[in-house]
């Protein structure tokens, strides 16, 4: 096979396009294994910053950046001014629960 | 027991409707009784590879929609008595179709047949989902080229997820069909091997099907090449696929053409 190659001169592909399928595969499988990743992270994060402050759950937003080398999670909270007093307010009604 | 199998790609092209056709008319060669459904909805083309699109009146659509009963919509083979055809309607109203209506019309399929062949469209839209929706087992169709494997990944992944069977925590039997395979071309290095395609997939092999001109002859004429020419290359083909879909053991060989005594002399290549 390898003598034949050598007469008529051209490559062999197949082993090319091997290769490149089971990289893109790869990627593909791992994203299809996860596809809700950002509603998930999305959910808990509004979960948890929701026990401390009053939120509207439409200005909690999630994004996710590949890049060629880093990959950035870009999470956006817009609080209304007056969070604190919202906190402190909670604290209160937690009365002895929560240390000062 | 009946079976629903859909025969399935993503890619388009590939050879869909070809199989479906050849493996329904060899799994009525071997006396199981058949049907094949076009879920292609605007693009129907199964009636026109199995010479039937002139007797065509009703269509799946009219049946899912209770226009017309399912025995008006059943076309019956000419060459074999027990290979019906459901056929696919040629509006572009593809949301005609609904789940519960497919999902009454397999189940209604299932209690007439031995086995019920979904020919799915190209694509993951509505018709691709719909065509898998309630399959026992699938026929994943992909050439040797590194389009239709990644597209076969995909709806591999679809087949363990979307289907009734993935929902109940049951697994869809997965089988991958090779068609337009060309050995001389692999073996050279310039085509994906088999071994390749498997190794990738992660599938069981159903059959081999070698690139032929035979394929075209049969389409030309409106018949599945397993009844066009039972002796050429793909037709053996296939029919072992069925008998392998049968549960029979059949050593997987890739059939090559059989080359003519004047073909032979002036060295000319058969496919």
């Amino acid at each position: 096979m390898n003598l034949l190659r050598l007469f008529n001169g051209r490559k062999a592909t197949a082993p090319v396009a091997r290769e490149r399928l089971q990289i893109l595969l790869a990627h593909e499988r791992g994203l299809r294994g996860q596809p809700d990743l950002l509603a998930t992270l999305r959910e808990e994060i509004l979960a948890v910053v929701s026990r401390h402050i009053q939120l509207d759950p439409d200005k909690v937003i999630v994004r996710l950046d590949r890049g060629p080398t880093v990959s950035t999670l870009e999470v956006d909270i817009e609080v209304p001014n007056n969070f604190e007093q919202t906190k402190v307010h909670a604290d209160r009604r937690l009365g002895a629960l929560v240390p000062p | 027991m009946a079976k629903v199998l859909v025969v399935t790609s993503g890619k388009g092209g590939v050879g869909k409707t070809t199989s479906t056709a050849a493996l329904g008319a060899a799994l009525a060669q071997n006396g199981e009784s058949v049907v094949v459904v076009d879920f292609d909805v605007g693009l129907r083309n199964l009636d026109l590879v199995m010479g039937a699109e002139r007797r065509v009146v009703f269509d799946l659509i009219n049946v899912v929609q209770g226009v017309a009963k399912l025995q008006q919509a059943l076309i019956r083979d000419k060459r074999l008595e027990n290979l019906w055809l459901l056929p696919a309607s040629q509006t572009r109203d593809k949301d005609a179709l609904t789940d519960e209506g497919i999902g009454r019309i397999i189940g209604e399929l299932r209690t007439r047949f031995d086995w019920v062949l979904c020919d799915s469209p190209a694509g993951i839209e509505r018709g691709a989902m719909l065509a898998m929706r309630y399959a026992d087992e699938a026929v994943i169709v992909t050439n040797p080229e590194v389009s239709s494997v990644r597209d076969s990944d995909r709806i591999i992944g679809m087949l363990d997820s979307k289907t009734v069977k993935a929902e109940r925590g049951e697994r869809v039997t997965k089988h991958v069909l090779i068609t337009r395979y060309d050995p001389a071309r692999a073996a050279r290095g310039e085509m994906l091997s088999i071994q390749d395609i498997l190794e990738i997939l992660a599938t069981p092999l159903l059959g081999i099907i070698p690139e032929s001109q035979d394929v075209l002859r049969a389409s030309n004429v409106g018949s599945p090449v397993t009844l066009n020419n039972a002796a050429s290359a793909p037709a053996r083909a296939y029919t072992d696929a069925a008998r392998r879909l049968m549960g029979e053991t059949v050593d997987m060989i890739v059939p090559a053409e059989r080359r003519g005594l004047m073909n032979r002399l002036l060295g000319r290549r058969a496919a």
